[in-house]
């Protein structure tokens, strides 16, 4: 933001500037979310009561955070689909190892973090060294570890972890004048959006999304290819347990929280506009894909719509997103000469935090060349671009 | 790797060809030979003729699924919609039934049309839209979960007994829903080898680019698949409720066939990433799931503990196949490209830095000068 006053552009530039961003499918997501608020706001106009929204940003935080976890992998080129297990085995661990003894808090949770790590260490180091597509490896462990913890609990976890546990998830700071109370959750969620923001604008951060767009060019950069794909597993991971301990406070201990979370979490990394195989896309968006998805589904049940129907509006909508981000960046790589002098503007007044997104886009290389000379412009983005029609699939 | 170095000497070109299905045909020897120890253990016959038939009932649900997935992975697509599809499937055809014999006929095949028209549309967000396969797909199928969900309650229809007797008789040990899976095989393999979309299908799966620019139309094989992997799973969901005796919306998730058929897939030796596989090596993989879960089953393990063994099996054995295959794709991408990144990314950026290079240096010996 601060790069744009420096520039000076004037007040309509900035205003065309936004709305091609929001129409972009970068910030499509963006678009779609204030339209599905506001639709909910006129339907049930006690919604916009701060309130009532900071009841909805809790109830996002453990979506959203898991779609910031599903990101990293997602960008990094491969896919976590034990996401939503791990999220069971932390909320069933939680119930069974806490139990009312408060005393046992502080070291179940330090030992959750630990066994999230060691799964997504697992994940990581079988995909990187054994070269198995990271989908079979997380389908893998999705399997095992929902059966080794329904084995542990014979089926049906029981255990009620102490409260002082439990209000992480469900309480928060009480009287505050606007709000009321400000949930834990969107303290936590707040906390990890900012670590991952600041996270991806590290160099680790974008090494990871180079991971994703061009595993060999990292590798002869002198990147450990195999320590940033790994560490993309632990991340995610790392917050999936987050995202346990919000849902035992929240959801309670039960065998079927969490799942269906690793699909879930990647329809919204997707609806953010971040392109699977990887390379591609902002972290903010996907989390704030998650609170479209969310609020999408409080508007259908707003609308009165059957909940059996959710399903099938969310499956059109992803279509219909990914369908309008692909077809729109088809249609900039036909019409290059039309996309070039806008690209070439508005590289001064995208805000600070699209900077890593861009580091991986066409964008500036044609930027820093005026001369339209296409001999020389051209290859430069094909590494690119093409995974982004060609690519299917994260595996390899 | 010394036993691709053995390998490659082979004067022919067959023995590699055969590599991928022939390990999997080791591994499914392997885990016969130790799931019959391990079944001869608790003092029961693993070749039993009742057991063999479990056993291969067991595989022709998930090997119809898993052969139509196998040409929608080969053309570096994804169907996450089977499930559905097979729930669908059953429905409709316990519905149209409704327990008359006469009815068979038009309920076969409306569901293969509603099927087809499945295929249809996914191939065409694919192909069309510009969709990747695991979103469009994972797509329809929540379109599809939400009109059962919406639409039934439960199970529905009847099954008259004429067409249960598929799901329930046999030739000797061998089901004839087996037997159909493996008609079904045979067509698939025909397929792939002998027609041109089926040829097609590997180019576009290997690389889509250089397939259009061999002058492949891309986007019918990729339709192709889909349309026949949609067919596929409505033969599982036509014998599931032959089976059933009626039709169930929750039949196909419950079976979780859509990620037990890709790995089941993968097992089988055929790449994630399109271009290369076989129809047998998937009949392989799915056999080894068969045979492992029938060995669990008699030896009575503990229904949770069997995911675990199960998730365990399909890292192990890709584990196994992909160690090996990489191996042997590398010498296609130059020396030390083991990242199966596209190809055609190096040589444009080395053409467009070598000019550069070469343009840059005169311009510092003029400064020189």
């Amino acid at each position: 933001m601060s790069t744009s006053t420096a520039h000076q552009p004037s007040t309509l530039d900035r205003l065309a500037n936004l709305g091609r961003t929001l129409i972009s499918p970068r910030g499509a997501v963006f678009l779609l979310l204030i339209v599905l608020l506001v639709m909910i706001a006129i339907l049930n106009p006690s919604f916009a009561e701060p309130g009532q929204f900071i009841r909805f940003i809790q109830r996002v935080a453990p979506i959203a955070i898991v779609a910031i976890g599903q990101y990293f992998v997602i960008v990094g080129g491969e896919f976590d689909l034990s996401m939503g297990s791990v999220v069971t085995a932390q909320v069933v661990i939680a119930g069974n190892l806490i139990g009312q003894d408060d005393a046992m808090i502080v070291p179940v949770t330090i030992f959750m973090f630990v066994f999230g790590a060691l799964v997504g260490l697992v994940n990581g180091l079988i995909v990187s060294f054994l070269r198995v597509p990271s989908f079979i490896v997380t389908l893998g462990m999705m399997l095992a570890l929902l059966g080794g913890v329904l084995y542990w609990t014979g089926g049906a976890a029981t255990g009620n972890p102490a409260d002082a546990f439990r209000e992480i998830g469900r309480g928060g700071i009480r009287d505050l004048p606007v709000i009321d109370i400000l949930p834990w959750s969107v303290v936590v969620l707040a906390v990890v959006l900012a670590l991952a923001v600041w996270f991806a604008r590290r160099p680790f951060g974008r090494t990871i999304i180079a991971l994703g767009d061009n595993a060999t060019t990292v590798r002869y950069a002198g990147a450990r290819n195999w320590w940033v794909k790994t560490s993309t597993f632990i991340i995610s991971s790392l917050s999936a347990t987050v995202a346990g301990i919000l849902l035992v406070g929240y959801a309670g201990v039960h065998p079927s929280v969490g799942r269906g979370y690793e699909f879930t979490a990647i329809t919204a990394v997707v609806l953010g506009g971040v392109v699977l195989g990887g390379g591609r896309g902002w972290v903010v968006a996907a989390a704030a894909g998650a609170f479209a998805l969310e609020a999408l589904f409080t508007l259908l049940n707003f609308a009165g719509v059957p909940s059996t129907y959710r399903d099938a509006v969310q499956g059109l909508i992803i279509i219909l997103a990914v369908a309008y981000a692909a077809t729109t960046v088809r249609a900039r790589r036909r019409g290059r000469a039309l996309e070039t002098p806008a690209a070439a503007s508005p590289t001064g007044t995208i805000p600070p935090e699209a900077a890593p997104v861009d580091q991986t886009s066409p964008a500036p290389p044609v930027a820093k060349e005026p001369d339209p000379n296409p001999v020389s412009a051209r290859p430069a983005p094909i590494p690119s671009t093409q995974r982004a029609d060609n690519e299917t699939k994260g595996g390899s | 790797m010394s036993s691709t170095t053995a390998t490659r000497p082979a004067p022919t070109r067959r023995p590699r060809r055969l590599d991928s299905s022939l390990i999997v045909g080791i591994a499914l020897i392997a885990v016969i030979v130790i799931g019959a120890i391990l079944v001869a253990s608790v003092g029961r016959n693993f070749f039993s003729a009742g057991n063999i038939r479990d056993i291969l009932t067991g595989m022709s649900v998930l090997g119809f699924v898993a052969i139509g997935q196998t040409l929608v992975i080969l053309c570096a697509s994804l169907d996450l919609s089977v499930p559905y599809v097979v729930s669908l499937s059953s429905l409709i055809a316990a519905d149209l039934m409704a327990g008359n014999p006469a009815n068979i006929p038009v309920a076969v095949l409306a569901v293969i049309v509603v099927a087809a028209a499945i295929g249809l549309v996914n191939g065409l967000i694919v192909t069309k839209l510009k969709v990747n396969g695991f979103i469009a797909t994972l797509g329809t199928g929540l379109i599809i979960k939400g009109y059962l969900d919406s639409n039934y309650k439960g199970t529905s229809g009847e099954v008259p007994w004429e067409f249960q007797l598929l799901g329930a008789t046999g030739v000797g040990p061998v089901p004839v829903s087996t037997i159909l899976m493996l008609v079904v095989a045979i067509l698939g393999a025909f397929f792939l080898a002998r027609t041109r979309t089926g040829n097609h299908m590997f180019a576009v799966g290997g690389n889509e680019q250089v397939a259009r620019l061999s002058g492949i139309r891309t986007a019918r094989p990729i339709i192709v698949a889909h349309v026949l992997c949609s067919v596929t799973a409505a033969f599982a969901g036509l014998l599931l409720a032959s089976r059933l005796g009626v039709g169930s919306p929750t039949v196909g998730t419950q079976g979780g066939y859509d990620l037990l058929s890709i790995a089941a897939v993968v097992l089988g030796g055929t790449l994630l990433m399109g271009g290369r596989g076989s129809i047998w090596g998937t009949i392989g993989g799915v056999a080894i799931f068969a045979v492992v879960d029938n060995v669990m089953s008699v030896m009575q393990v503990n229904p949770f503990l069997k995911d675990v063994v199960r998730g365990v099996v399909i890292v192990a054995a890709v584990a196994v196949y992909t160690s090996r295959r990489l191996d042997r794709r590398r010498p296609r991408f130059g020396p030390g490209s083991a990242a199966s990144e596209p190809p055609s990314a190096n040589p444009p950026t080395a053409a467009e830095a070598g000019p550069a290079a070469a343009s840059e240096n005169p311009d510092r010996s003029e400064a020189k000068a």
